[in-house]
């Protein structure tokens, strides 16, 4: 009975087109939004900022990443990993290069960077398809591991291998570094987050976005309808790399503080996956969703022991947390493959009629 | 069967199609067409033309190789001699996007549809070669790429008023029953105002109804647009009605070339649909 | 023009000059190439028979040789270890199958695949909850598997074979040969190639797919334990050894995914490959090259053979 949209007609094709056509979407969008950038920076404590929150967010723009490549353009990518490395190494050389430049700016331009190496390793996407892209993107993935242990050149030759990220500022507010604040840097995870997830809402439902899914769907057919698979397949690489290199300096220079090759391993290529399948292939929102649940269950199930009283050896924790997130994948898998977005559809759905059945 | 009368003729508007090919001329030439997949010869040596404007069916017992000359012409195979020529231009080998953006448009025998998305989104998809704003105008949307947006989403109306699908337009196509899925395919094809529209087997799995919905909107399109078809069809009264002419396969060979009156009256058909060894 | 020299020349000169050297080299590849063809086995015969790509057979070898070791460290003797750790790998398929793989039947393979994904690390969790995370030395002589190595005198040199890759070798050869006659003459191995092919039909001809895919998955097991053996022999039997099997990927490139043969001579290939180009040409490059080279590989190979040595060329139907 509330979310109804009895009596909101469409007089205009614009109107009809809008992304959120329904009153009580946009209602709800804009109370997030408020929530996001007002409530939690004033009420939250640092834990929960800087464990939480920004690396949900960080993880859920990597996740739209890779969202584009698998869910919009049907293109299976295990090198999300590695093409958020790039984006990281990228941004630390610019910075060393750069010192004056405005660190944001350095931020995105590092996504584009990690969009050439994209579209480079998703040139074979047009011979090979379905499952052994799998590989040539497992190739990307450890070829580019081992070039961030071997050049040198790339961590500017210190000792450890390691990139540590230098202070900077915007406005005179400390932004990197450790000691930007974690209020500071969450504001500028989110804004960052925020307007590059609506370009990727605006670039999905465009022709581009089409053609996209037009070769997911049926490449063939898309063939035969004028797309062409090279421009389709590797401007979908490119998009997605480019979003998971802002993720990945993002990661470093606005939550770690430094990193290491192990940051962007293989394990976080798949973990990346799991986001994306379980939130729904093909849906921003399943992005988000998927995110929250990879991200922030390891963070409750540790915390639940010390809730209940209970005492448990952290080893065993750990132990316990891989064995509860594999069933949930498996769970999850079973009872709606099309992910978390699909039940959250199916809920609103039910809400549409509510409260009658059907 | 009996064809209603046309219908709708004013909702699509005059959008006869400029191609360069005078109506009645050759639109389309298939000269010593041969094809095979390794040790198979799918298509040999067969040559037929279709004139503009008219409605071409191209008939035969299953496995004669119909649904690869289509492909062929679509660009989709590529065929080991002959050649196609299409509105003037000999080509041999293409690939299946410069067919379309030369004005080949086609449905499928298996319909080919894009489930992943709604009704309206997939005849849009039709329109893909006619969309133009590049990337950094795709970002923000709003501005000259949703005016472009809006624009098509006018011509798509107007193909979905024709083919009376309003209801559906926002349905996800795999949930449409198959008679629906099959006239949606059509509204994709016609969405990209092509010359020539290439249809495989557009009634199969209809009932009479059904086939006789369809045999009006082939009708309409080809006689308010001036589209050239070309048509596989194994209803014979459909082709019979239909058809301007008709041209036979059987194992890779033609065996018939002329109007539905000769066509049917060849012995060397009637064979053939018989099964008389030959 | 001297980096042209190292790159076209040297090597060869190198390898021509030891060769005592390079023919150690070449037994290396040849004993990692067989490893990499055991684990390679398992993921084939799953896939061959439920069109599934089994993630978790890496993490099913870990858990095979652990299960081995753990039950001997309780004081059974080797072979009946040996036999409960069996029974515990059957007890696994069967259980895979009946919560996992039946509620999946016909989803599309990436699901598939992402549940077993699931699967490995919820084996990998528990693994490590019974067994404990350190590695543990395997027990070979126990076994019967015979220790110590040979010398062999060759070209002025000497080749060192240790006994127990021979013994590999040879087990890896027996397993393959049994397999194939399975597949090929066998009714079961006849009803594993139809589910293979189509769960649907195999199943309105009246092939019970659940009994097939706990048989197979069995197999699996048992290919397993043979692979968590072998290379536990060679290097305790630790937790990193799952990301090895990662490196069957490539293997499954140049071989197909659903042949056995092809598992035998992809992992060959590539286990040379490795190891030759990470000896003669890896100092070029800075060295640990061995962690791609393999992918990058079958990359070149797919680009030529987008379906693999001994796939079946795709035709594709409109």
């Amino acid at each position: 009975m509330f979310y109804r949209e009895a009596g909101q007609f469409k007089t205009s094709y614009k109107a009809d087109q809008a992304v959120f056509p329904i009153l009580q979407d946009r209602l709800a969008i804009a109370a997030f939004l408020a929530i996001a950038f007002i409530v939690i920076p004033y009420f939250g404590n640092d834990f929960f900022i800087n464990s939480m929150m920004i690396p949900f967010l960080i993880f859920s723009l990597a996740a739209i990443g890779l969202n584009i490549l698998t869910g919009y353009t049907g293109q299976i990518s295990l090198g999300t990993g590695a093409f958020m490395g790039v984006g990281a190494y990228a941004c630390y050389k610019m910075t060393s290069i750069f010192p004056d430049v405005n660190i944001i700016i350095l931020i995105i331009g590092s996504g584009f960077f990690s969009a050439i190496v994209g579209m480079i390793f998703g040139l074979p996407s047009l011979r090979i398809k379905g499952f052994y892209l799998v590989v040539t993107t497992l190739a990307a993935q450890f070829f580019l591991e081992w070039c961030f242990i071997t050049i040198g050149w790339l961590y500017n030759y210190n000792d450890s291998g390691a990139i540590e990220v230098p202070q900077r500022e915007m406005f005179g507010i400390i932004i990197t570094g450790a000691s930007a604040s974690p209020v500071t840097r969450y504001l500028v995870v989110l804004s960052i987050v925020v307007v590059m997830t609506w370009v990727a809402s605006n670039i999905i439902r465009g022709r581009i976005g089409r053609a996209w899914m037009m070769i997911r769907d049926m490449d063939i057919a898309a063939e035969l309808m004028g797309v062409r698979p090279l421009q389709a397949k590797i401007s979908a690489f490119a998009v997605s790399s480019f979003y998971a290199g802002v993720a990945g300096a993002m990661m470093v220079f606005l939550w770690l503080g430094a990193a290491e090759v192990e940051s962007f391993d293989v394990n976080h290529s798949f973990l990346i996956l799991f986001m994306v399948v379980l939130g729904g292939l093909g849906s921003l929102l399943g992005s988000f969703m998927g995110a929250a649940f990879i991200t922030l269950l390891p963070i409750i199930l540790g915390a639940i022991p010390g809730i209940l009283g209970v005492d448990i050896n952290a080893a065993t924790l750990e132990h316990v947390k891989f064995m509860i997130i594999g069933a949930l994948i498996i769970f999850f898998l079973i009872m709606e493959p099309h992910g978390l977005a699909r039940l959250w559809a199916i809920g609103k759905q039910k809400l549409r009629v509510w409260p009658f059945p059907y | 069967m009996n064809v209603a009368t046309p219908q709708g003729e004013a909702s699509l508007g005059a959008r006869i199609v400029d191609d360069g090919i005078e109506p009645g001329a050759e639109l389309l030439k298939v000269e010593n067409v041969s094809l095979s997949f390794g040790g198979v010869k799918a298509i040999q040596d067969i040559s037929f033309d279709v004139k503009k404007g008219e409605i071409r069916a191209i008939i035969g017992p299953n496995g004669a190789g119909k649904t690869s000359m289509l492909n062929v012409i679509n660009g989709f195979y590529h065929p080991q001699e002959g050649t196609i020529t299409f509105r003037g231009n000999v080509r041999t080998k293409m690939r299946p996007y410069m067919a379309a953006s030369q004005g080949i448009s086609r449905t499928f025998q298996n319909v080919a549809l894009f489930t992943g998305m709604s009704t309206l989104d997939n005849i849009m998809a039709g329109r893909q070669l006619k969309m133009h704003k590049n990337f950094f105008w795709q970002m923000w949307r709003y501005g000259p790429a949703f005016n472009e947006e809006v624009e098509h989403r006018l011509e798509v109306e107007k193909i979905i008023d024709f083919l009376e699908i309003q209801s559906i337009r926002k349905t996800p196509v795999g949930q449409l029953p198959y008679g629906l899925q099959k006239r949606v395919e059509l509204g994709r094809a016609l969405a990209a105002e092509p010359s020539l529209l290439l249809l495989d087997e557009p009634m199969a799995g209809m009932n009479l109804e059904e086939k006789e919905d369809m045999s009006r909107f082939i009708i309409d399109v080809n006689q308010q647009f001036g589209t050239t078809i070309a048509l596989i069809e194994h209803d014979m009264g459909v082709v019979m009605d239909l058809a301007d002419r008709v041209v036979v396969l059987d194992y890779g060979k033609k065996i018939a070339d002329g109007f539905p009156a000769e066509v049917q009256a060849s012995q060397e058909v009637i064979d053939a649909y018989l099964g008389v060894p030959h | 023009m001297d980096l042209l020299y190292n790159i076209f020349v040297d090597p060869f000169v190198q390898m021509a000059g030891t060769p005592d050297f390079f023919l150690q080299v070449l037994w290396e590849g040849f004993v990692t190439g067989t490893l990499y063809s055991l684990i390679a086995l398992g993921f084939v015969l799953i896939f061959k028979a439920s069109g599934v790509f089994n993630f978790a057979q890496g993490i099913m070898v870990v858990f095979a040789a652990l299960s081995l070791v753990g039950f001997h460290a309780l004081g059974v003797p080797a072979y009946l270890a040996l036999f409960l750790a069996l029974a515990v790998m059957a007890a696994l398929a069967w259980t895979v199958e009946r919560v996992i793989l039946r509620k999946l039947v016909n989803q599309p393979e990436i699901i598939l695949f992402m549940a077993t994904i699931g699967l490995s690390y919820f084996l990998i969790g528990l693994g490590e909850f019974i067994f404990g995370g350190e590695p543990k030395p395997m027990i070979t002589e126990e076994l019967g598997l015979p220790t110590g190595s040979t010398v062999v005198d060759v070209a002025g040199g000497i080749v060192i074979l240790q006994h127990i890759d021979i013994a590999a070798a040879l087990i890896a050869a027996v397993l393959v040969l049994g397999l194939a006659i399975f597949f090929s003459k066998t009714r079961i191995g006849r009803a594993l190639r139809a589910v293979a092919d189509d769960h649907q039909a195999a199943l309105s001809v009246g092939i019970s797919l659940n009994q097939i895919w706990a048989i197979v998955w069995f197999a699996a097991g048992i290919v397993a334990l043979a692979t968590g053996i072998m290379w536990g022999a060679r290097s305790d039997v630790s937790f990193a050894l799952q990301i090895v099997a990662l490196k069957a990927l490539p293997v499954l490139i140049l071989g197909g995914f659903t042949s056995v043969p092809g598992a035998i001579i992809g992992g060959l290939i590539i286990g040379f490959g490795e190891k030759i180009f990470e000896v003669y040409w890896g100092g070029l490059l800075g060295g640990g090259v061995e962690g791609w080279f393999a992918y990058v590989l079958a990359l070149i190979f797919l680009l030529f053979r987008p379906q693999g040595l001994f796939g079946e060329k795709i035709i594709e139907r409109v």
